[in-house]
């Protein structure tokens, strides 16, 4: 099937039987892929795929075992992102490259070549930000944003540059649908402009509406070039991973009632300028349930995360409550013991340290068990581990205890969550649970939370996905402003009510917190 | 036009082991050509500097006695370093060590104070260098102040400390006006390994510190939350370590380790207090624990390398005229070669010219 029938000129890029070798695996392997000028062409596949590899081949991070890449029908060899920014390409990554103690003006600027400035930036992105609605606040630091408002960051800093080739890996795992939503308006007006898009992501549904083009990737192999608009979301998930994809089964909830968390009058000034404040909180999660989060990113997730967590302390020890001991000025390790367990928003970096082998990242959060009860570290318990998380969670690794960052990012955050749900704790927070995962993977991380629940445990689920959380919850609460609505049983909500609450709408009625 | 390094995919453990021995002969290479455009014979200079020492029992044992201090320092140079914590101070803590523990060898000197005197002296060492190393640590954790800035500038207050102290209150009062102490008594004298030896017990204390060290920074959870603030600092944090402890805990050991040399040095090697009791050994074992690659046993070996250029360059300098200072330019080249071929073994360097992608 030819690309695009509307051009007439040469494809803008076509790559030509590209492979790549990581030792025994090949991670790509003699893929073919055309694109055209102003074409929207989907790249898709389940969790290590090879989307990832293949797109950072093209934009001259990763140099290819082997291959050729035509740029408007002439061989180029792409050695650097600087070559390829240089052709035109820009690039979002799945995993963001942002410096975190640098404004957002100052991240772009460092970015960009010379001529740029940070007056420059400034004021251009001001325009990019209005006319993409993408809204941006240049001083603000970085480490102080959401994930959602970070991959603004990436996105504008693309823009910026006119790309004629844009990349973007995963570019709505972490946004709200209304960002989506702008996202789109924004890719089409560019694609109306001429330029190209190569948009890899999970979810069919949205690329169903955007593209005209798919790629399918299993295996590091091409398996069809479709036109998505002419197949099913079943269909497709169907090409991507051989075979179909079920649904989460709800499992037989055990009766228990037991409070395992409760948040009472959590407050929290922000931990930095710019960041949010929590105010007020109350929450119960008993054993036996999940308990939705929802909210748009940035409104004090991170914080609540923290919070919970303990990465943050809370001068009243009473704000929070775990397994019935006030905890709120104990740290992770204490709450940690008293069952709880965390899978923050951000995998690499937060949740896994990347140059680590994957039995080492065990440390991070088991250190109270067996493999490192002592104060000495026993390694074969901790590749054991290592081993049986893998195994149980499905977790596809290039070789036997890779380092976090050689696994693709869904295979990681199945790592990540397994890690946790392991230690069959009575509390788990999971911030972001299934964000760039690909269908087969989240149905299993949510047939484990929801496992997780029958078997006692109480769960609580921040997400942005509304889908999820009405799939897995069982009561639910929307965040805004770092307040948090009243706590409902899931069926009582409607998707109405809970836009209302995720645009602070519905809090001028008061602030009654069903517990 | 410019370089561009990009990360190699895969490197062999071979390469890897062979890149300091590679960087050691490039090092010999330049240095043997700065000696050769001074007009001196490269060869005789290799004797004097490499050979010589090698082949000559007392020229072993100074060997030893120089890479003691060296070694202790850089040992606990590790611990910072791994965390990605930078104390350049470590020559500060090795002179307020050997001031504090001084203090208790010139109290006691001329009574009849016994065994005790010794082991508290080094205990005093340690305490003096771990607590002039929690001063940066401290200013880092509690006002996020530099610690490179800090540590390294405390060094001159501890050296000018020292300085006043050995011509003013401390100064040997029949010493013909040399700015130096008494000397310490026999009770407050690290005594020599072996009868009639040069070597103290200090490197008996460089062994232990290296084992326990090869110990804890590889089997250890304190080991691996040291790894990993260095590397991931957020998953340290969400791991349940606080950066502020280990701040703390880190400079500690490197302080008292520091110290702990200097009182070594001091009461075991130099005998008394003067105004100079290192050649830059603190400074000398950033080389050294880089050298060593921040690990215990490769540092045990950089140290008796670099001990060796301490020797080499005295007998070089009296035998070939060659200066001083040429030793501190040798070990200068040698840490820039053993960063670079770490950088080479790791990286790819690619020649970029501009304008390729038009
Ligand atoms: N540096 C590396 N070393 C070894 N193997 C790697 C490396 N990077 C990626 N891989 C492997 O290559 C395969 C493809 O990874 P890639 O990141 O391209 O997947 P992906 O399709 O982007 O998946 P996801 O949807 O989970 O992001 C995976 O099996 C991964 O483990
Ligand atoms: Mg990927």
């Amino acid at each position: 099937m030819k690309p695009d029938v509307s051009s007439s000129g040469p494809p803008l890029v076509e790559l030509k039987g590209i492979s790549k070798r990581y030792g025994e695996l090949l991670a790509n392997d003699g893929i073919d892929l055309t694109i055209a000028p102003g074409e929207i062409h989907a790249l898709l596949g389940e969790n290590g795929a090879g989307k990832s590899t293949l797109v950072k081949i093209l934009y001259g991070v990763i140099e290819p075992t082997a291959g050729e890449i035509l740029w408007e029908g002439r061989p180029v060899s792409i050695a650097s992102p600087v070559e390829a920014r240089a052709l035109g390409i820009g690039m979002v990554f799945q995993h963001f490259s942002l410096f975190d103690e640098l404004t957002v003006a100052e991240n772009i600027a460092v970015a960009l070549s010379d001529e740029w400035t940070l007056s420059t930036v400034r004021s251009r992105l001001g325009e990019i930000s209005h006319a993409y609605g993408l809204a941006l606040e240049p001083d603000r630091a970085v480490w102080t944003l959401s994930a959602g408002e970070r991959q603004r960051i990436e996105i504008v800093r693309c823009l910026l540059q006119n790309p004629r080739l844009l990349i973007l890996d995963e570019p709505t795992s972490v946004l709200t649908p209304q960002e989506a939503e702008h996202l789109f308006i924004t890719l089409n007006k560019l694609s109306a402009d001429g330029c190209s898009i190569l948009y890899i992501s999970h979810k069919l549904e949205e690329v169903r509406r955007l593209c005209r083009n798919a790629t399918i990737l299993r295996g590091g192999r091409v398996v069809a070039t479709i036109d998505p608009r002419e197949s099913s979301a079943r269909e497709i998930a169907a090409l991507m991973v051989g075979n179909e994809v079920g649904e989460v089964r709800t499992s037989a909830r055990q009766g228990t009632k037991g409070e395992m968390l409760r948040v009472e009058h959590l407050s929290m000034a922000p931990g930095s300028l710019h960041g949010q404040a929590l105010a007020d909180i109350n929450l119960v999660a008993r054993a036996g349930e999940i308990v939705g989060i929802a909210g748009v990113a940035g409104n004090g997730q991170t914080e609540l995360f923290a919070a919970l967590s303990g990465e943050r302390l809370s001068d009243q020890a009473g704000a929070v409550i775990i397994s019935g001991k006030a905890c709120g000025s104990a740290g992770v390790d204490d709450r940690r013991r008293l069952g709880a367990a965390f899978v923050p928003e951000e995998r690499l970096g937060h949740a896994a340290a990347p140059t680590h082998r994957l039995s080492e990242n065990t440390l991070i959060s088991h250190a109270t068990t067996e493999v490192s009860r002592t104060g000495f570290i026993v390694l074969s318990a901790a590749k054991r581990l290592a081993r049986s998380i893998v195994k149980t969670f499905d977790v596809r690794t290039p070789e036997t205890d890779p380092q976090a960052r050689k696994l693709s990012g869904g295979n990681l955050q199945k790592f990540v969550i397994g890690r946790e749900i392991i230690r069959k704790p009575k509390l788990l927070i999971v911030d972001q649970p299934t964000w760039g995962v690909d269908a087969g993977a989240a149905r299993l991380i949510r047939q484990a939370l929801v496992d997780l629940a029958g078997e006692g445990s109480a769960v609580v689920v921040i997400s942005q996905d509304l889908d999820e959380l009405f799939e897995v919850a069982d009561r639910m609460a929307v965040i805004h402003h770092g307040r948090l609505s009243s706590l409902k049983p899931i069926n009582e909500w409607t998707k109405e009510a809970i836009g209302l609450e995720m645009l602070g709408v519905a809090q001028t009625q008061g602030t009654v917190h069903a517990l | 036009m410019r370089f561009e390094l990009t990360p190699r995919a895969s490197v062999s453990p071979v390469v890897r082991a062979l890149a300091p021995v590679a960087a050691f002969i490039t090092a010999f290479l330049i240095a043997g050509l700065v000696i050769w455009l001074m007009g001196r014979s490269p060869v005789a200079a290799f004797q004097v500097y490499v050979s010589q020492p090698l082949s000559d029992p007392w020229a072993l044992q100074e060997l030893l006695v120089k890479a003691t201090p060296l070694a202790l320092i850089a040992i606990g140079l590790a611990y910072c370093f791994r965390a990605n914590f930078w104390n350049i101070g470590a020559e500060g803590q090795y002179v307020v060590g050997a001031v504090l523990g001084s203090w208790l060898a010139l109290k006691t000197h001329g009574t009849e104070a016994g065994f005790w005197v010794l082991p508290v002296m080094l205990l005093l060492g340690i305490l003096g260098g771990a607590l002039y190393g929690l001063i940066p640590a401290f200013l880092k954790t509690r006002f996020g102040v530099n610690e490179i800035l800090t540590s390294l500038m405390l060094v001159y207050v501890a050296q000018l400390t020292l300085d006043y102290l050995v011509r003013g209150p401390w100064r040997d009062p029949k010493g013909f006006n040399f700015p130096q102490s008494v000397t310490f008594d026999p009770s407050a004298t690290l005594p020599p390994v072996l009868e009639a030896g040069r070597v103290h017990y200090g490197a008996v204390f460089a062994a232990v510190a290296v084992l326990v060290t090869a110990v804890v920074l590889g089997r250890t959870l304190f080991g691996y939350r040291l790894r990993l603030t260095g590397d991931a600092p957020r998953a340290a944090r969400f791991a349940g370590f606080s950066t502020k402890a280990t701040t703390l805990a880190v400079f500690a050991i490197s302080g008292g380790l520091a110290g702990l040399a200097g009182i070594a040095e001091v009461s075991g090697q130099i005998g008394q207090l003067q105004p100079s009791i290192s050649p830059g050994y603190g400074f000398t074992a950033i080389t050294v624990a880089f050298l060593g690659r921040l690990n215990p046993i490769g540092i045990l070996v950089a140290a008796l390398v670099v001990a060796l250029t301490f020797i080499g360059g005295e007998s070089a300098q009296i035998m070939l005229k060659l200066p001083l200072d040429l030793t501190q330019a040798f070990q200068g080249i040698l840490l820039l070669c053993v960063l670079a071929a770490d950088a080479l073994v790791s990286y790819r360097v690619r020649l970029i010219s501009r304008g390729v992608a038009k």
